[in-house]
C-alpha cells in the first residue's frame, strides 16, 4: 500500500538516473517579487515534469522543482524577509507558482504509475494453455454410478432401497423363492457354491434374495429396488463375467397387476434411455414370478438405429414367495423384475466389450468422470 | 428344442413356403423364445447330384498311395447332361479322381460336381491331380455335412436307396429341410416334443390341434397281464413319497433285422434335431421320443433274464451302462432290473448287457413314466444328463406311454421287419388324481390388468386342453362358487397347479402385448438411508479428490487374504472357500478389498500408467463360527422364526470396506506443477478424507499391520475408540514380493464402522469474534512420543482458552541430544468475551507446557 508521504528529504535520492535538469537554476532562490522570474521557475518545473519519463525521473523532478532546496521553494522562504506591503502580493503569486508545479506533478504522477500498473500486468501474463494439473484427476466408475442413478430414479417415485448380502443362504437366494430342490430352474443358474456344499451358501445368483428380505423386514405395502453384485460361474468373455450386477424390483400392495408392473417399467426405461423407450413383455418362466415375462427395452438412441433389447426377466410375484414371507397372497399381489445393470451400460453407453467393466483401466472410469 | 420344418408341418398347418424364421415368429408370439435356424443349405449348395460309377482304374503313385481313376455318369444313359458350367462334361460322364476304396464299379453315389459348395466353404471346381483332370468329387457322409462317418463314400444302396441318375442329393438326402430350435422353459416339458409345439403352433395361428397321440392310443392293443413282459414295479424307498415309476408299459417285437438302413427322411430329421443316427432301433426309439415326448428305452429280449423289477438300488451295487462305464449306484437310483440284477439306470441310461446290436432280433420296447426328482437326481449324481432324463425332469405325460409304445412297434415293424407280439404289458401304480384348480372369475383380469369376459377366459382354457366347469351355484366351501371356474388341466400340463399358472396361459394366448401401462404410485418413501446417502458421498468425495474408482473380483487367493486381513500372521483369516471357483488360484473370497486393487495397480502399471490413485468400496467376507447351515427348509411356508435365526447366524459378516491405493506421482510435472511422489501421508489425507465426508473426525495413531510399513503407518479409529482400518506405506519386502511400483502406499476402511458413527444434528458452535492471541512452542521430547500425545497434552494442560493448537515443524539432528526430536507447536488462544492479555495467553500456555513436562519429560526450548 502506498504511504502518506512526508516531504521528503532532499539528501536520500536513490535513484540517480542519467541526465536529469542539468539546467538546474544557479541562483536557488527565485525572487518572490519578480512575477517574470517566478514564472520562468515555474516553466522550467513544468518542462522537467513533463519530460519524466518514469517514476524515478519524476521524482527527481519533483525534488529539483519542489524540494526544499529548490528556487521556489526558497522563494517562498524569503517571502517572510519581504516589507509587509510586499508580502501578500508576492505570497500569492508564490502559492499560485507552487501550486501549479504540485499540481503538474500528481497529474503526471497519475500517468506514470497507470503506465507502470499496466505494464506488470503485460509483464505477468503466462501462457495458460500451457498449465498442468496440479491437482489429480479421478472418477467413478460407471457401473457403480448407473446403479445408483437407477435406484434414484426409484427414490423419485417413492420407493426405497434395499440391501442384502453377497454370500447367501440358499433359502433366501433359492428355496423360499420357490426354486423347488430339484428343479431344473435351479441347475439353470450356473452357482458358486461355498464349501462344503452342506452349508447350503451359496454367492447369491441375482438379487432377488432381497426381495425375500425386504418382504420378511418391512410391513406391506412394500416398494424397494436392490441394486448389488451378482454372481454365476461363467467365465470372463467379451458379453460374460461371473461378477455382475443387477437391480431388482419389488413392489406388494393391494390389487397390483401386470398392467403396473409394464407401467413401472415404462417408467423407469425413459428416464434411463429417454422418452420414446417402450417396454414389450414376452411369456418366460421364473420359478418366482407367475405369470412370468421376459421384458424388451426399445431403445430410441441404440447406436446404429432404434430397436428391441433384451433387457431382464419379470413378473407377477408368486404366491408361494408371499407364502414364505407370511404374506396373504388372497390379500396382496405384487410384481418384481430385475435387470442387469453391466447390460444395460454396454447398449445404454456403448461399451464394446465386458473386459472395459472388469479390469479396472483407469481409463474407463476417468473417460465417465462423475457422469454416467 | 430343435423341430424340423417336415416334422411339423404333418401335424400343424405350416405354409409349405413357411421358413424357420417365420415358425420362430409364430412360436415367439405364443410365449416361447428363439435361439436359432438350422439351414443344412447356408452350408452346402449344388449341383450334386446321384452318379453311378462306371469304371474304376486304381492307379499307384510315387507317393505310395493309390488313387482310384473314376468315370461317373451323372445324368441317366441317354439322356443329355443339361447341366452347364466349368467342369461338367456334356457327355454326362465325369472324370474324377477319388482316394477312398470302398466302393465298387455300378454303385450309386452322391457326386458334387464343379460349382457346388461342401460345409467348410470348400468349393468344388475341376482340378488337375494326379495326372488327371478330376472334374468333381464322390462324396462321403462327412463330406456332405451330415455324419461323420470315417467310412469313406456314401454308397447309397447301402442306405437303402436306388435313385436314378442325376436325381438332386439334396433333396433326396433331405438337405432342404431346415430346423428352427426354440427355448423351452424348465416348467413347459411338453415343448419337448413335436406333439407340444404342434399344438402351440396351432394356438398361435387360432387352428384346430388334432392330437396324433389319441391316433397312436386307439391303435394299441389291450393291456394284458401276460402281455409285453412282466414287470413289477418295487420302489422299496419313494421320495418325498412318490413312487419312483408309476407307469410301465412293455411291448415285444420279434424277428427285426437291425443292419437295416435308416430312411433318410428319419435320419435328416433326427440329425436336424440334434440326434445322431446310430442304428435303426436307436434311431427309432429317439424319433418317437422327439415326436411323443415320451422316452422309449429298447431291450434285447433275449438278453433280459426274467421278469423286469423296477426297484432303487442297494449299497454297493454298480452297473456298465451303455457308455461302458461302471457306475456305483446310489441308494437313491432307480433301477431296471432283471434276474441277474441291474439293467438300466431308470430314465437315465440303459445297461450294457442288454444293449440292442446288430445280432437283435427280439425287442423289448420299455415306455415308463419315472417321478421327476429321481431322475433329476441320478443324471446330475452320475453327470449323465440326456435327452431322455431332460424329459422325464420335466415331467412326462402319463396317458401317453401305451400310444408311444404303439408308434415305436410300428416303425420296427414296418422299417425293421419284425412282427409285433399281440398284446402288451401295463403296470401302474395309482398316482394321486390331477387336482382341479378353482378360479375366482375376477382372478385373471385382477391379476393380469386387462378385462378379459368370461367367455374370453373359458375359451382359451380349454384351447391349451383345459376343462372348464362353472362351479355349481352353492359351493360346499361356502365360498362364492357361482363366481368361480372348476378347471382341470390337461395331462401334459403338470406345470398348471394354481390359478396364476392359469392366468398366465389366458394372458399368453390373448397376448402380452395386450396388457396395458399403469403407472402405481407408492406410498411415500423415506428416500435413500443416511447409510446409502453417506455411502455415496464417500464415493464421490474419493471421486473428487482424484482417485479413481475401481470394481474388482471378491476372489481371493488364500495367501493373500492371511496377508491382508489381518494385522499378524497369528491371527490370520483364510477366508470363505469356494466349492467350484473359476480359478483355483483365487478359490476364496476376499477378507480385504486391498489384494484386487493392487491386482489392478498393477494391470494399469504394465499398461503404462505410473501414477495412480484407485479405490473400490465393496464387501469382504469373513467366517463367523457358524458356517451355513445343516437345513434348507423348503419355501411357500413361513418359518419360525428360530428357524430363520439359525439361517441367519451361518450367513457370514460381510461388512463394506473402502480400499485406496497410491502409487508414483500425485501429479504429472508440467509446467506450473513440479511432481511429488505419493507417500504414506497421501493415503493417510485420503483415509481421512472417507471420515470427513461423514463427519466423523478419525483419530489417528501409530499403526501395525503386517504388510505395511512398520513405521509409517496409521491407524485410524472411530472417536468413540472403535478400530476403523490401516493408512500407511506399504512394507518394502511386500511391494517388492508382489512386484508392485516403488513406495506403493494404501489404506483400508471398515466403511460399515466409520457410517455407524456418522455425525448427525451436529450443534453449531459459537464464534468469538474477540481477538486472537497467537503463542508458539518448542519442546524437546523422546523421539518416540508421538506428536498426537503432545498435542492432546497440551490441549488439556491450557484450558478451556487455547482455540487451536497446531505441530508445524519436526526437528531431528545435530543441533539436539540423540534419541530426542523438537517438537514446534502453533497455539491460538481467544475467549468468548474479552480481548486476552498477553499475560493470559502466556499463563495458559505454561499451564500447559507445564502438564508435557509433567507427563512426558518434555523440556521448552529457548
Amino acid at each position: 500500500m502506498s504511504q502518506s508521504t512526508p516531504e521528503p528529504t532532499p539528501e536520500k535520492d536513490p535513484a540517480e538516473p542519467q541526465s536529469v535538469q542539468t539546467d538546474a537554476p544557479a541562483d536557488p532562490a527565485v525572487d518572490p517579487t519578480d512575477e517574470a522570474a517566478v514564472n520562468a521557475a515555474v516553466d522550467q518545473a513544468l518542462a522537467a515534469i513533463d519530460a519524466a519519463t518514469d517514476l524515478d525521473q519524476l521524482k527527481v523532478a519533483r525534488l529539483a522543482h519542489t524540494g526544499e532546496k529548490s528556487p521556489l521553494a526558497l522563494g517562498n522562504r524569503a517571502i517572510g524577509k519581504l516589507p509587509k506591503d510586499q508580502k501578500a502580493v508576492a505570497g500569492k503569486l508564490m502559492g499560485q507558482a507552487r501550486g501549479r508545479v504540485n499540481k503538474a506533478v500528481a497529474a503526471r504522477q497519475e500517468v506514470l504509475e497507470a503506465e507502470h500498473a499496466e505494464r506488470i500486468l503485460v509483464e505477468e501474463a503466462v501462457d495458460v494453455t500451457a498449465a498442468g494439473r496440479r491437482r489429480r484427476i479421478g472418477g467413478r466408475h460407471p457401473i457403480s454410478m448407473l446403479m445408483d442413478r437407477a435406484a434414484e430414479i426409484f427414490v423419485g417415485m417413492g420407493w426405497e432401497v434395499a440391501e442384502g448380502p453377497e454370500v447367501e443362504s440358499e433359502w433366501y437366494n433359492f428355496d423360499s423363492l420357490n426354486f423347488k430342490p430339484d428343479h431344473p430352474a435351479r441347475q439353470l443358474q450356473d452357482t458358486f457354491f461355498v464349501d462344503p456344499p452342506e452349508s447350503h451358501l451359496v454367492l447369491r445368483t441375482h438379487t432377488s434374495p432381497v426381495q425375500m428380505r425386504s418382504l420378511l423386514s418391512r410391513e406391506v405395502p412394500i416398494y424397494v429396488v436392490a441394486p448389488g453384485r451378482v454372481f454365476r460361474t461363467d467365465e470372463l468373455d467379451a458379453t460374460h463375467t461371473p461378477v455382475f450386477h443387477q437391480i431388482e424390483g419389488l413392489a406388494v400392495d393391494k390389487g397390483l397387476a401386470m398392467s403396473d408392473l409394464k407401467g413401472t417399467l415404462e417408467h423407469f426405461a425413459r428416464q434411463m434411455l429417454g422418452p420414446e423407450a417402450e417396454i414389450r413383455l414376452r411369456p418366460n418362466y421364473f420359478p418366482f414370478t407367475e405369470p412370468s415375462a421376459e421384458m424388451d427395452v426399445w431403445h430410441p438412441n441404440a447406436k446404429g438405429g432404434p430397436r428391441w433389447i433384451e433387457w431382464g426377466g419379470c413378473g407377477m410375484v408368486h404366491p408361494n414367495v408371499l407364502r414364505s414371507a407370511g404374506v396373504d397372497p388372497e390379500v396382496y399381489s405384487g410384481f418384481a423384475f430385475g435387470m442387469g445393470i453391466d447390460r444395460t451400460l454396454m447398449f445404454r453407453n456403448n461399451v464394446p466389450d465386458m473386459h472395459d467393466i472388469v479390469e479396472g483401466d483407469i481409463r474407463f472410469s476417468q473417460h465417465f468422470g462423475m457422469e454416467v | 428344442m430343435r423341430i424340423p420344418l417336415s416334422w411339423l408341418r404333418e401335424y400343424a398347418p405350416v405354409p409349405q413356403e413357411a421358413t424357420a424364421e417365420q415358425v420362430l415368429e409364430t412360436m415367439v408370439s405364443i410365449g416361447f423364445e428363439e435361439e436359432e435356424v438350422h439351414r443344412p443349405t447356408d452350408e452346402i449348395s449344388g449341383p450334386v447330384v446321384v452318379g453311378q460309377v462306371l469304371s474304376r482304374e486304381p492307379e499307384e503313385h510315387s507317393n505310395g498311395k493309390t488313387i482310384n481313376w473314376c468315370q461317373v455318369r451323372v445324368v441317366p444313359e441317354g439322356q443329355e447332361q443339361t447341366l452347364t458350367g466349368k467342369g461338367i462334361d456334356p457327355s454326362g460322364v465325369q472324370g474324377i479322381v477319388c482316394g477312398a476304396h470302398n466302393f465298387e464299379v455300378g454303385d450309386k453315389v452322391v457326386v458334387t460336381l464343379p460349382g457346388a459348395v461342401l460345409p467348410g466353404d470348400f468349393r468344388i471346381t475341376p482340378r488337375k491331380t494326379y495326372g488327371h483332370t478330376s472334374a468333381g468329387m464322390i462324396a462321403s457322409v462327412r463330406e456332405l455335412g451330415i455324419g461323420d462317418d470315417h467310412d469313406g463314400i456314401l454308397v447309397l444302396s447301402r442306405i437303402g436307396l436306388d435313385p436314378e441318375l442325376g436325381t438332386d442329393a439334396l433333396d433326396l438326402l433331405g438337405l432342404y429341410d431346415e430346423a428352427a430350435e426354440i427355448n423351452v422353459t424348465p416348467d413347459r416339458g411338453y415343448g419337448f416334443s413335436i406333439r407340444g409345439v404342434a399344438r402351440e403352433y396351432c394356438h398361435a395361428v387360432n387352428e384346430p390341434f388334432h392330437d396324433f397321440v389319441l391316433d397312436a392310443a386307439e391303435r394299441a392293443p389291450e393291456a394284458t397281464d401276460d402281455g409285453g413282459h412282466p414287470v413289477e414295479l418295487a420302489d422299496q424307498a419313494p421320495i418325498n413319497g412318490v413312487s419312483g415309476c408309476d407307469r410301465f408299459v412293455t411291448r415285444v417285437v420279434k424277428g427285426i433285422d437291425p443292419s437295416r438302413p435308416t430312411p433318410t427322411w428319419m435320419a435328416s430329421r433326427l440329425r436336424l434335431a440334434g440326434i445322431r443316427s446310430l442304428s435303426l432301433p436307436v434311431d427309432i426309439s429317439n424319433y418317437v421320443m422327439l415326436e411323443f415326448g415320451q422316452p422309449l428305452h429298447f431291450y434285447d429280449r433275449a438278453k433280459v433274464d426274467g421278469a423286469i423289477v423296477v426297484r432303487r438300488a442297494q449299497a454297493g451295487e454298480s452297473l456298465t451302462t451303455l457308455d461302458d462305464k461302471q457306475r456305483t449306484l446310489d441308494t437313491e437310483d432307480l433301477l431296471i432290473t432283471d434276474a441277474s440284477g441291474p439293467i438300466g439306470i431308470a430314465g437315465v441310461m440303459g445297461g450294457a448287457s442288454t444293449e440292442v446290436g446288430a445280432e437283435t432280433t427280439d425287442v423289448l420296447v420299455e415306455a415308463a413314466r419315472f417321478d421327476p426328482i429321481t431322475i433329476a437326481r441320478s443324471a446330475r449324481r452320475h453327470r449323465l444328463p440326456s435327452e431322455a432324463s431332460k424329459r422325464f425332469e420335466r415331467s412326462v405325460d402319463p396317458e401317453i406311454q401305451a400310444a408311444a409304445a404303439q408308434r415305436a412297434v410300428e416303425l420296427l415293424v414296418e422299417l425293421a421287419g419284425g412282427t409285433a407280439e399281440p398284446g402288451a404289458g401295463d403296470v401302474r401304480v395309482e398316482r394321486p388324481r390331477t387336482e382341479v384348480v378353482r378360479l375366482p372369475a375376477d382372478y385373471v383380469s385382477e391379476r393380469v390388468g386387462v378385462d378379459y369376459t368370461p367367455e374370453r377366459v373359458e375359451q382359451l382354457l380349454t384351447r391349451i386342453g383345459c376343462t372348464v366347469h362353472r362351479a355349481a351355484a352353492t359351493g360346499s366351501t361356502g365360498n362364492d362358487d357361482a363366481a368361480a371356474w372348476l378347471v382341470t388341466p390337461p395331462s401334459w400340463r403338470a406345470d398348471l397347479i394354481a390359478p396364476e399358472d392359469l392366468a398366465e396361459e389366458v394372458a399368453r394366448l390373448d397376448g402380452y402385448d395386450k396388457i396395458p401401462s399403469r403407472l402405481p404410485i407408492a406410498p411415500p418413501g423415506r428416500g435413500l438411508t443416511r447409510r446409502q446417502i453417506g455411502r455415496k458421498r464417500v464415493l464421490t468425495s474419493l471421486a473428487a479428490a482424484g482417485l479413481t474408482e475401481v470394481l474388482s473380483y471378491p476372489f481371493a487367493a488364500e495367501e493373500e487374504n492371511t496377508l491382508w486381513g489381518t494385522p499378524s500372521a497369528e491371527q490370520a483369516i483364510a477366508g470363505v472357500q469356494l466349492h467350484n471357483p473359476i480359478s483355483e488360484a483365487k478359490g476364496r473370497l476376499r477378507v480385504s478389498v486391498l489384494p484386487g486393487l493392487l491386482d489392478t495397480l498393477r494391470r494399469n502399471h504394465a499398461r503404462g500408467f505410473r501414477d495412480l490413485a484407485l479405490f473400490e468400496a465393496g464387501l469382504v467376507f469373513l467366517p463367523g463360527e457358524q458356517l451355513g447351515s445343516a437345513h434348507v427348509p423348503p419355501g411357500a411356508v413361513k418359518l419360525e422364526q428360530s428357524v430363520l435365526d439359525e439361517i441367519n447366524a451361518g450367513i457370514p459378516d460381510q461388512p463394506l470396506r473402502v480400499g485406496i491405493v497410491l502409487a508414483g506421482n500425485d501429479a504429472a510435472a508440467a509446467p506450473g506443477v513440479s511432481a511429488r511422489a505419493f507417500d504414506w501421508q497421501d493415503a493417510l489425507d485420503d483415509a481421512l478424507l472417507v471420515g470427513q465426508a461423514l463427519g466423523v473426525r478419525l483419530t489417528v495413531a501409530q499403526g501395525k499391520h503386517q504388510a505395511f510399513h512398520p513405521g509409517r503407518t496409521a491407524e485410524l479409529t472411530t472417536p468413540d475408540g472403535q478400530h476403523v482400518g490401516w493408512a500407511g506405506e506399504l512394507h518394502p519386502q511386500v511391494v517388492q514380493q508382489l512386484n508392485l511400483p516403488e513406495r506403493t502406499c494404501a489404506a483400508e476402511l471398515d466403511l460399515d464402522v466409520v457410517l455407524a458413527a456418522q455425525a448427525e444434528g451436529v450443534q453449531a458452535q459459537s464464534l468469538s469474534v474477540q481477538t486472537a492471541a497467537t503463542q508458539d512452542v518448542a519442546l524437546l521430547v523422546d523421539a518416540e512420543l508421538p506428536a498426537a500425545a503432545l498435542v492432546d497434552t497440551l490441549t488439556e494442560g491450557a484450558g478451556d482458552l487455547l482455540e487451536e493448537v497446531r505441530v508445524f515443524d519436526v526437528y531431528e539432528g545435530d543441533r539436539i541430544e540423540s534419541g530426542k526430536k523438537s517438537v514446534a507447536l502453533a497455539m491460538r488462544f481467544r475467549a468468548p468475551d474479552r480481548t486476552l492479555t498477553a499475560d493470559e495467553a502466556s499463563a495458559s500456555r505454561q499451564a500447559a507446557v507445564d502438564l508435557t513436562a509433567q507427563r512426558h519429560g518434555a523440556v521448552l526450548r529457548g
